[in-house]
């Protein structure tokens, strides 16, 4: 899982919560990636990210590496520098293995092999 | 003419694993998507989502052809399909992002999909197979008219979709496709079909769906 995903990604579905948003990452096993630099899929991809979540993804994960300001910049377009480090920690950084949680009910979703699991039973929906 | 890239495949392992096997109705799906392919290049999307990948053949075709300008999602109830689909863009170096989930649900649907693929579960069943099956049950298994799991998606599709979002979707005749083009008109979408084949046993089409212009006005 990317952390491109993780942005999209959403505990909501649960019964009871309301937010569920952004899910907090447990990652046991972290892989970095090579991918190729488009910055004009980036400057597509930006717009349509929840900015602080991406942030507290990437804080979540603690590591040194991965490293975007608190805030989207303006005319971010033509900073190449920036659009590197998007780069990085949107599409080269890799959680193989660990746990989604939500952050209202604790419900965990397990992420094996790069897939998280977001399957809820019945009586949770 | 463009061509949709074909991928590579292992039928050994997708057999294996239990996960539906490419057919007349995959085929069918990729050459829709491969008429279509003027339209793709004009909406330059930038999410791309599966629904129900199995083998993951469609997708990795999708991300072939969109080699990093587009990144691409696929969604399945089976474990199996997950693993297998992951695979299947793996052996093909590209990168699809495998969620194991039951339609759009644990996404957020704040209009992002600029287009979604879904070949569902449509053979007529009893409805038990649609919810009780096994997973491989599962993937054809349609319920009452074919209709019951695609039927799940159509209210969810005008908060998932971008304003230029185009949903592709297979149907067989059972499913009553002038029906659904018509359920869809009443969520602001116009469908329409885009191919048509017969096959032994199955009439199958691939319908193509926008949002209709006065949707777009409000
Ligand atoms: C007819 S198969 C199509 C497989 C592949 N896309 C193809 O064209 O060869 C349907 C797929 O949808 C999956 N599926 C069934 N119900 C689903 C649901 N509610 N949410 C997500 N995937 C589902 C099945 O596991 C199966 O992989």
């Amino acid at each position: 899982m990317l952390l491109l995903t993780h942005n999209m990604l959403t505990s909501n579905c649960i019964k009871g919560v309301s937010n569920g948003y952004p899910l907090i990452i447990k990652a046991t096993s972290i892989k970095k990636l090579e991918s190729d630099f488009n910055p004009e899929f980036l400057i597509r991809m930006i717009p349509k990210l929840d900015w602080s979540a991406f942030y507290k993804a990437t804080l979540m994960l603690g590591d040194a590496e991965i490293s975007i300001p608190e805030k989207l910049i303006d005319s971010y377009e033509k900073d190449s520098e920036f659009l590197k480090k998007v780069h990085h920690a949107l599409l080269e950084v890799e959680v193989v293995e660990g746990d989604l949680e939500c952050p209202e009910s604790g419900r965990k979703f397990p992420i094996s092999s790069g897939i998280p699991n977001m399957l809820l039973k019945e009586d949770e929906i | 003419m463009a061509q949709l890239p074909t991928p590579v495949y292992n039928i050994e392992h997708i057999l294996n694993s239990n996960v539906y096997e490419p057919s007349e109705d995959t085929f069918l799906l990729l050459d829709a998507l491969e008429s279509d392919l003027p339209s793709l290049e004009c909406l330059n999307p930038t999410l791309v989502v599966e629904i129900g990948p199995g083998s993951g053949l469609i997708i990795t075709a999708l991300a072939k052809l969109l080699q990093g300008k587009a990144q691409c999602l696929a969604v399945d109830i089976n474990p199996n399909a997950c693993v297998v689909t992951q695979n299947t863009s793996e052996s093909n170096r590209v990168k699809v992002e495998v969620i194991q989930s039951d339609l759009l649900s644990g996404l957020r649907r704040e209009q992002k999909i600029d287009v979604l693929v879904f070949n569902p579960p449509y053979v007529v069943t009893p409805s038990e197979e649609v919810t009780e099956g096994e997973v491989i049950v599962r993937a054809y298994a349609g319920g009452h008219k074919g209709r019951e799991v695609m039927d799940r998606l159509f209210p969810l599709l005008s908060s998932s979709l971008s304003d230029k979002g185009i949903l592709y979707l297979l149907v067989i005749k059972e499913n009553d496709p002038e029906d659904i083009i018509h359920r869809l008109s009443q969520y602001g979408f116009i469908g329409k079909t885009l191919l048509t084949r017969q096959v032994p046993g199955e009439k199958l089409s691939v319908l193509k769906f926008t949002r209709s212009c006065d949707e777009k006005q409000l």
